[in-house]
This record gives structure tokens, C-alpha cells and sequence, in this order.
């Protein structure tokens, strides 16, 4: 973990040198490698992947329209929903047909866009909580202290320095059901650090977060990824996407539909149409052109709402 | 009113037979509800799985006593097995349908006549607890101080009830403060964030319905074999639930609560009881209210009455933390 960062950064950036900008594309050194990745519920193809790969040691962003798959591509890829088929591996072992907690251990951690702190538990067992391997997790060995202490020390150390790292020293006894949400999302990122993962995938980590705290969620995923980690987040401000992704892949209606750097995506026709609908561009007349701009303020307000309601009390 | 005798026997019920096994039953609800989170509502079927184990071993296998308890706490682990392997992957109130569902089941098979010869049918089984008293360790005589007076073998089966719920006090208390116990209560608060950390939660689940059932079947093996008997009558739906108001009592997620929750509960049932009664009995309630026949249901809605003002007032019970409380309402 003692990379220089500004070395690390300047190899990330080139990491997608000559990578072509289209969906499905091969990338030069692929830790995710995902193929046919199907789910339907009922008549409703919520995630069609024909082929994605994720590059190592980089922020990718997974954008797309609400609705378009993201969150339910997490959840197959991790193993808390089962797909109607399709192949995943991760660093060459399959991870398909593995049960969530299985493909946690591998190495490949996530977070929650609704986050699950564990509200009656302290922050510090929290935190203990994301370390894999613990001897005194065997029921048998929970019995006798001795086998467990120097690890349970070693843990707690390991736990105290990623709390001070990201500004929750000071809660460390507090149940974690009384932090803020922003806290929440903070406690879920540290939490799922301790697992030492090798690909963090952060579903929405900014979202109900105020704009002081998103910056410091930023600064801390973009040190994640200079310590060598691989990053997939979803986020929907395309900002926080165009400051810190090294390369964005969009998703529209369950399938991929662009993948590139943050400039050229937003220039892609396609993705201004899964955003704007389909016949932006073309020419309109005056009523249809009221109707569009009807449709888009509703999403606006349906989104303020539902931040309203997500952001806490 | 002799307030002599209700004070007595009150006194006594703190320490009574009744409060050994109520406080075993709910240490096993602590750990499935408690700690895990699991909905368990017939934790009487732990209890009668053990009772009837060993009953049945030594009466109609003639089995030794202790190998009827090892038959016990196997048929208690047989039962966790059944219930948890289609349950513990769906949501909570699956568990807690299923097992109340298999607890009336059982009861209702030992009881059915078609299998009169092995269970007893509903005269349930008697006389398998001669080893149990021959083994007791105690002379002759009377022992005790004030209301707590008993013979040699009232005391034999209170030490050795007692020092059972100790035992299990201990295993709690050493499990809870493990890394075992933290990720039990992790499972409680959020299944899907300990699983997306690594633990099978399934396991733990498993692991925790067996242990809390295999102390329920303890205390159904206190109660049959101290009073060497088993009687399917004893084993409906009640049970359970005196446990869980023990358990809330206490105070929930507490290594103790389970513990003085049962003992105040029993205390608090024969204060009522010896109360109401003193009353009907001096006409103090007329008998054109109450008579003495319905004065034993009368104290069970005072003790209902009771528990509800707790939780207004007390809803985290004795021991509890009243932050945890509020925090689980988010």
C-alpha cells in the first residue's frame, strides 16, 4: 500500500491507450470478465450483457437512466440475485453459480446503494466484522479467547487505522445506527476495506450525501485506486463521473450501449438519446417538444423526491 | 389475607423448577431471537423433541438415563436441521410459521393413539427418572433457609436445574463476546451486508438454531426427567410464549436477561396467583365476580397487564439498553 500516488495515476491514465470506444470492447489487462449475463423478470429483460470487461487497477463508472440495469447487474455479478444464465470471471476463476458470500471472499466487495450499516453494533465491531478469515468466527473456537486475541488485536488495529483514515475515529463506540447517512456510506466504504479486496463495486456511494462530504467519498475512492484496487461504481452526477472515472460504461434498458472515456460519451448520440429519449436530434414539432420537456422536469422532480426521502431525518 | 404464605411462595417461585426451565428455554430463544434475529415461535417443540428422547429411550429401549439425554439433544439437532434447511434461506416469518407449525405437530403425533405404545398417547409417559434420583449426591435431611426449605431431593434437582443454567449462561456469554457472537449480530441487523462480507450466513443461522434449540430440549429434559414425566398437555403453544415474556422481562440480547426474566416471571405469576386467590378465598372479591376456578386465569391477565405496561415504560425489559431499542425502530 505504499505506492507513490501520483506515479500510480499517471500508468492509469494511460491504461486505456489505444482501447477502442465501443461496447463489449477488450481491455489490455482485465480483471472482470463478464459474458452473456442475462436476467428477466417476467416478461422484462432487466439486464441483457453480452460482454464486458472491467480494467484493473482503474475507476470505472457504470452510468445509464434509472431503470437501465445497473443495480441488478451488481447484484447478479456479486451473487445476491441469481441470472437466467451467463459467465463471469473474476481474475480467471468463474464466479458464476457462487453464492454471494463465496464471491465476497475472492475478493470482489460491494456496498449498497439503500447502505446497511449495522445499526446495533458499535462502529469498531463493524469494522471488525469486514475481516475475512477470523478464527473466532468458528463456533468452537469462539469458546477459548486465547486461539482468537493476538488476531482479534491485529484486526482491531488494522480496523482503528481505516477508521481514522476516514474521519470516524471519534465514533468508534457509538452504535453505528447513530451516524448520518453520509457517516453510513463512509462506515460501509471502510467496513468493506477490511476484507482487503482486490475490485470494490460501489453501488450509488454519493447518493444522499451533502456536496462537502461527496468530495471527501471522492477523494477517498480515487485513493483506493492509486493503492492499486480496481473501482466500479454506479453514480448518476455526472460530474463526480467525469472528476474521477478513467472510463465510463453506460447502460441503457439492461444492455450496454457505450463504453469510452467521459468525453466522448457524453458526445455519443446514443447515450443522449437513453437519456433525452429516442427522437432527440430529429426535427420536432412545437407540441411534441412540450411533451418532452413535460416528461423530463417530471423525472426531475420524481429524482428530487426521491433524494428528499432517501437523505435522513 | 395471609400475606405470610403469598410472599413465601413467591419467594420460592423465584428459585422454582418452573424458572429452570423457562430460563433454559428462553437463553435458546436469546440466542435465535436475541442475537440471530430468528423468529422461532415454537420453541416447545425443542423442549418436547428433548423431553420425549429421553423418555422414550429409557422407557421403551431401555437405554441408561444418559444416553437417553445424548438421544435428546440429537432428536433437538435433528429438529433444527428440519426446520432450518428449507427456512433459514427465506425471509424471517418463514421460520416462525414453520416452526410453531412443527412444534403442534409433534404434539399432536405423541399424542395420537395409533402410536399409544411408544409415546404414551395423551397420557404421555411416566416413571424413566430412577437413575436421575439414585444418583443423588445429597444426605437425607432438610437444607435451606427462610421460605427456601427443601428435602434432599427437591434440592438435588434444583442444583443440578440451576447449574445447568449456568452452564449455558457460560456458553452464551463466552460465544456473544467472540467474533462468533459478532457476526450473529451482524446477521440480526442486516443479512445481506454480512453476507456481501464474506460469511455464510446460512451456517451461522443453522448454528444458531441448533444451539438455542439443543438448550430448549435441555430444559424440556429438566422438566421430564425432574418430575419423571412427560405429558403432551404441557407441550401446546404456552410455553413458548412464557418464554418469550421471560425473555422481554429480562431483557433481550443480554447474557442474563433470559435468566432473571424467567425467575421474576414465575415470582411475579405466584405473587398474582396467591393474591387473587387470598382474595376470592376472604370474599374480599365476592364470589359473584369471581370464584376461585377463574382466579387462575385472572392472575394470567395481570401478568399480561404487567408486561404491557413494560414495554410502554421498559420496552428494552430489566437488563436491556434503551439506545439499542430505539436504533432497531429505524
Amino acid at each position: 500500500m505504499a505506492t507513490p500516488h501520483a506515479a500510480f495515476n499517471r500508468v492509469q491514465i494511460d491504461a486505456f491507450e489505444g482501447v477502442e470506444e465501443r461496447p463489449g470492447v477488450p481491455k489490455p489487462d482485465s480483471i472482470l470478465v463478464a459474458d452473456s449475463v442475462r436476467r428477466r423478470f417476467g416478461g422484462l429483460t432487466a439486464v441483457s450483457v453480452d460482454h464486458l470487461e472491467i480494467q484493473r487497477g482503474t475507476i470505472t463508472a457504470l452510468i445509464g437512466p434509472n431503470g437501465a440495469g445497473k443495480t441488478t447487474f451488481f447484484n447478479l455479478i456479486t451473487g445476491f440475485d441469481k441470472p437466467n444464465g451467463g459467465t463471469w470471471a473474476f481474475e480467471g476463476d468463474q464466479l458464476d453459480g457462487l453464492g454471494a458470500y463465496k464471491i465476497a471472499r475472492r475478493g470482489m466487495v460491494r456496498t449498497f446503494q439503500l447502505t446497511k450499516a449495522l445499526s446495533r453494533l458499535t462502529v469498531i465491531d463493524n469494522m471488525k466484522l469486514g475481516a475475512t478469515g477470523q478464527s473466532g468466527e468458528n463456533i468452537f473456537r469462539a469458546l477459548v479467547r486465547r486461539i482468537w486475541s493476538d488476531e482479534e488485536r491485529t484486526i482491531e488495529e488494522r480496523a482503528e487505522g481505516l477508521l481514522e483514515r476516514f474521519n470516524l475515529a471519534h465514533m468508534r463506540d457509538e452504535f453505528a445506527g447513530t451516524l448520518s447517512g453520509g457517516q453510513r456510506k463512509l462506515l460501509e466504504m471502510a467496513r468493506a476495506l477490511m476484507s482487503q479486496p482486490r475490485l470494490v463495486m460501489l453501488d450509488e456511494p454519493m447518493a444522499g450525501v451533502n456536496p462537502a462530504l461527496a468530495q471527501t467519498i471522492i477523494g477517498h475512492v480515487q485513493e483506493l485506486r492509486d493503492e492499486g484496487l480496481t473501482v466500479v461504481f454506479v453514480e448518476h452526477d455526472m460530474d463526480v463521473v467525469r472528476t474521477i472515472s478513467n472510463w465510463v460504461v453506460v447502460m441503457s434498458e439492461g444492455e450496454i450501449i457505450a463504453e469510452g472515456r467521459h468525453g466522448s460519451i457524453v458526445a455519443n448520440p446514443r447515450v443522449i438519446d437513453a437519456y433525452l429519449g429516442a427522437h432527440h436530434g430529429t426535427p420536432i414539432d412545437r407540441e411534441e417538444q412540450d411533451r418532452q420537456l413535460a416528461e423530463v422536469q417530471a423525472a426531475i422532480e420524481a429524482e428530487e423526491r426521491r433524494q428528499d426521502e432517501e437523505s435522513p431525518t | 389475607m395471609d400475606w405470610a404464605s403469598i410472599f413465601d411462595n413467591t419467594l420460592r417461585a423465584l428459585l422454582g423448577r418452573e424458572a429452570i426451565i423457562y430460563a433454559l428455554a428462553a437463553i435458546g430463544l436469546n440466542i435465535h431471537f436475541g442475537y440471530t434475529g430468528l423468529l422461532n415461535f415454537g420453541q416447545v417443540g425443542f423442549m418436547a423433541v428433548g423431553g420425549y428422547g429421553v423418555a422414550v429411550s429409557v422407557l421403551q429401549w431401555d437405554l441408561p438415563l444418559w444416553v437417553g439425554l445424548l438421544v435428546g439433544i440429537g432428536a433437538a439437532v435433528v429438529l433444527a436441521l428440519l426446520l432450518g434447511m428449507p427456512t433459514l434461506r427465506l425471509r424471517a416469518d418463514y421460520l416462525a410459521i414453520v416452526t410453531i407449525a412443527a412444534s403442534e405437530i409433534f404434539r399432536f403425533m405423541v399424542s395420537a393413539p395409533s402410536w399409544r405404545e411408544v409415546t404414551g398417547g395423551s397420557d404421555g409417559l411416566s416413571g424413566f427418572s430412577a437413575e436421575f434420583y439414585d444418583a443423588n449426591v445429597i444426605p437425607d435431611g432438610s437444607y435451606g433457609y427462610g421460605p427456601w426449605r427443601y428435602g434432599a431431593r427437591d434440592l438435588w434437582i434444583l442444583v443440578v436445574g440451576w447449574g445447568l443454567v449456568l452452564l449455558a449462561t457460560l456458553l452464551v456469554y463466552l460465544l456473544i463476546r467472540s467474533p462468533w457472537g459478532r457476526v450473529v449480530k451482524a446477521i440480526r441487523e442486516d443479512e445481506d451486508a454480512v453476507r456481501s462480507l464474506g460469511k455464510n450466513v446460512y451456517s451461522y443461522k443453522m448454528q444458531s438454531l441448533i444451539l438455542g434449540g439443543v438448550i430448549g430440549a435441555v430444559g424440556g429434559m429438566f422438566w421430564a426427567v425432574s418430575q419423571s414425566s412427560v405429558v403432551p398437555g404441557n407441550f401446546g403453544t404456552v410455553p413458548t410464549f412464557y418464554a418469550y415474556a421471560a425473555l422481554i422481562l429480562g431483557g433481550m440480547a443480554r447474557v442474563w436477561g433470559p435468566v432473571v426474566g424467567a425467575m421474576l416471571f414465575w415470582a411475579l405469576l405466584a405473587f398474582t396467583q396467591g393474591t387473587v386467590n387470598e382474595l376470592v378465598a376472604n370474599e374480599l372479591i365476592p364470589n359473584s365476580i369471581m370464584d376461585a376456578n377463574q382466579a387462575g386465569n385472572v392472575r394470567l391477565i395481570l401478568v399480561g397487564v404487567g408486561l404491557v405496561l413494560l414495554l410502554v415504560y421498559r420496552p428494552q425489559g430489566i437488563f436491556g439498553d434503551r439506545r439499542e431499542i430505539a436504533l432497531g425502530d429505524r
